[in-house]
């Protein structure tokens, strides 16, 4: 039996390399864990073994469903390679033989759907190929799977026309449907390796496999890899001591305890430690139509500046400005939160474009007296002012109140100060970078560490 | 004491035996953590159950359960040890002018001198424990890289006194409602566990156990509205333990059907804020039938 082992664990690690190429970190130790849980479960039940392998290697809801995704793939094709090697063919369906009434076997699969097991679903879909997918297919599973799921009347809508007691008749939950295709297109794979004898080239997963259904495709974690640096930068920058020793506070516990080597006299003073000081966040974000599709990106920044930061306030703005530091803490889920920001935000006033001097003025009112040499004030937004005055006084002012303030445009530094843009005002009291990848945020954390100019 | 689960089944079972009815995952890596001696890293949204399991850990293993609640701020001296300094002087002054300064000094540093918190005191224990550290998502990542010694090794470094090794073996869970992102190095030392609210069939049984008296229909309708509740976008879903509450509320009033009138006087056991009330009862309420005339 060693041998198998050897081959088996082989195919463990072969796996962990496949979710590492898709960008899941898997630690060496991680796989050690796996290899010594998988010892004490018994796991000839696929869910027990897929669910070992999870809990020790994929640790995040992120990681888990990348983990689905290639944990599906991989075991699949895995499967069907052992397959090939040993020639062995999918034994007949057990749902009966001969000729099969097609009306019939409509109404059976739909019955079926809503309570079938996953061995009873692949049956089902094994046998609605042998009736429908007659002849070879167009070739693209895509195309095959929709072509047999509409032979067999399958859809999520109502259908009237047919009689009540046909579960099509109210339609099929999509859920149902989902589950459905996946057994036929697995199922129609299976066939074609048979037919080929071999495996198709491994496909990588795409953008759109990783990305949440209906979620922005920027890679969100990408992101908050690269604030976490930012924070660590901003907290390390800024902070020496302006006058020895000042604001120090005694230490009572610790004087006292420093004071039992000296028999209860106290000879030497404990101070307090002087904590590394907390960098106050002020981030100002443009969420009008001209930077529309910045804008996820400037919200995944907001978002993953929330989760480094404590003291932070966060504004979305486009005429007006509105505060929406609340929103970020209340919601983790990024998606709930930028559409929370779209819906109730309400920074549009009449015209929709973003008026920057009255943002200014709005921002100044504010939050003027908050502002000190410690707050850093990060501005998200393209400085197009739509042709109203661009009011770079007030913004000065603000600069000149903020220890440190930073611009990210999501323009080309091509198109600065071309059109309405008026950048240039702004940038000569801050520094100015161009942002719109996750590796030009890299970039301009990476400039933060640069001495200062001013 | 119960001895060491020696397979899935057994930890399933002895977890709904005293009224914790987990799911495969769950059971499994429950028994994973008994018998690795990794720590468990338990994420999911607020009320699925995180610290019950390890209350039900505990109670189905027969250990002690040493928990810790995190939260901002939360230092060494109140998570690991602190010296009693109080105490010290007393020794000091008792002792003073009759012993040598050597031997005060090798004294007032001495066990009895230490103040256990939570996690020394999980190590020193002489029983195993089982050690829940709750919400650690809540505190800095400071404290999180002051774990780690504890977590992968199990013992604790204290400067005057050296090295304290676990003498027993604890079972430790972490909970996270997922407010922040843990570090990777933490991560890689547990096992990771996500809950998440149950299905239909789990949740109404899980209802069922926790109230036992109130009718499987209303117990299965409740759990149907619950879900339902779910899919809407609240700023905070009903946990399991609300719909828990919202059962013992329904019993107490001796409600025998969940109509319109029913669900608009109990709705705010499940639904806690303000806008939230209104949209589930312009979105749900009427989805109910109307009550009956009396």
């Amino acid at each position: 039996m060693s041998g198998d082992r050897v081959d088996f664990d082989g195919q463990i690690v072969a796996f962990a390399e496949d979710l590492r190429a898709e960008g899941v970190s898997v630690g060496t130790s991680e796989l050690l864990d796996a290899f010594s849980a998988l010892e004490l479960v018994a796991w000839g039940s696929a869910g027990d073994f897929r669910e070992t392998l999870a809990a020790t290697i994929a640790k995040s809801p992120e990681d888990r469903r990348l983990f689905a995704l290639v944990f599906e793939r991989f075991f699949f094709r895995a499967a069907e390679l052992q397959a090939l090697k040993l020639d062995v063919a999918e034994p007949q369906t057990r749902f009966g033989e001969g000729e099969l009434d097609l009306d019939e076997l409509r109404r059976q699969i739909a019955r079926a759907l809503s309570d079938g097991s996953d061995p009873d679903l692949r049956d089902l879909a094994r046998l609605a190929i042998a009736a429908f997918g007659k002849g070879q297919g167009s070739g693209v599973l895509g195309v095959d799977v929709q072509r047999i799921r509409r032979a067999l009347g399958l859809r999520s809508e109502r259908q009237p026309e047919l009689p009540e007691d046909d579960p099509r008749h109210d339609g099929i939950p999509r859920e149902q449907l989902r589950r459905f295709e996946q057994a036929l297109r697995r199922e129609l794979e299976r066939v074609q390796i048979e037919r080929n004898q071999a495996l198709p080239p491994k496909r990588a997963l795409t953008d759109l496999d990783r990305s949440l259904p209906g979620g922005p495709v920027q890679d969100l974690a990408a992101v908050h890899r690269v604030v976490a640096q930012l924070r660590r930068r901003l907290a390390s920058g800024g902070h020496e001591l302006r006058g020895h020793s000042r604001h120090a506070h005694v230490d009572v516990r610790a004087t006292m305890r420093a004071s039992l080597q000296t028999g209860g006299v106290p000879v030497t003073l404990k101070y307090r430690p002087r904590r590394p000081r907390r960098p106050e966040l002020f981030v100002l974000c443009d969420v009008s139509t001209s930077v529309t599709s910045a804008s996820t990106f400037f919200l995944s920044i907001l978002h993953a500046l929330h989760d480094v930061f404590r003291k932070q306030r966060s504004f979305v703005f486009i005429e007006r400005i509105s505060e929406v530091t609340d929103v970020f803490l209340r919601e983790r889920d990024f998606r709930t939160a930028a559409a929370a920001i779209s819906r109730d935000a309400g920074v549009a006033d009449i015209s929709g474009y973003t008026d920057y001097g009255r943002v200014w003025s709005e921002f100044l009112a504010e939050i003027e007296d908050e502002l000190h040499p410690r707050a850093t004030v990060i501005v998200l937004g393209d400085a197009r002012t739509n042709g109203r005055p661009p009011r770079e006084e007030l913004f000065a002012a603000i600069t000149a109140r903020a220890g440190r303030t930073f611009w990210l445009n999501p323009e080309p530094k091509l198109y600065w100060n071309y059109g309405d843009s008026v950048i240039s005002a702004y940038a000569q009291y801050c520094e100015a970078f161009e942002c719109w990848r996750t590796d030009q945020l890299e970039d301009f954390v990476r400039a933060l560490t640069r001495p200062r100019v001013s | 004491m119960a001895s060491e689960p020696q397979s899935v089944e057994e930890v399933s079972g002895g977890l709904r035996s005293v009224g914790y009815l987990p799911d495969g995952p769950t059971a499994l890596v429950s028994f994973l953590a008994t018998k690795l001696g990794k720590p468990v890293l338990v994420e999911g949204p607020a009320g699925v159950g995180k610290t019950e399991l390890a209350k039900a850990l505990a109670k189905f293993l027969g250990r002690e359960l040493v928990r810790l609640q995190c939260y901002e701020g939360l230092d060494e001296a109140k998570a690991l040890y602190e010296w009693n300094y109080r105490k010290q002087l007393l020794r000091i002054q008792a002792e003073s002018g009759n012993a040598g300064w050597d031997a005060v000094q090798d004294d007032i540093f001495g066990e009895q001198f230490l103040l256990e918190r939570p996690l020394l005191t999980a190590i020193a224990a002489s029983e195993p424990v089982v050690l829940l550290i709750d919400e650690i998502d809540k505190t800095d990542q400071e404290f999180e890289a002051m774990l780690l010694e504890l977590l992968s090794d199990f013992q604790i470094t204290i400067p005057e006194l050296g090295r304290i090794e676990a003498r027993t073996h604890p079972v430790v869970l972490l909970t996270s409602n997922n407010s922040r992102e843990l570090t990777e190095a933490l991560k890689r030392r547990c096992l990771y566990l996500w809950l998440d609210y149950p299905e239909l069939e789990h949740e109404l049984a899980i209802v069922r156990i926790h109230s036992p008296d109130l009718p499987e229909t209303i117990a299965r309708k409740l759990v149907e509205v619950v879900q339902m509740v779910r899919e809407l976008d609240l700023k905070k879903p009903p946990s399991i333990a609300e719909s828990i509450d919202w059962a013992r509320a329904l019993l107490l009033l001796g409600a025998d059907d969940i109509d319109q009138a029913v669900f608009r006087a109990t709705m705010s056991v499940i639904v806690k804020h303000r806008t939230d009330l209104d949209t589930v009862a312009e979105r749900v309420g009427v989805r109910l039938e109307p009550a009956r005339a009396t």
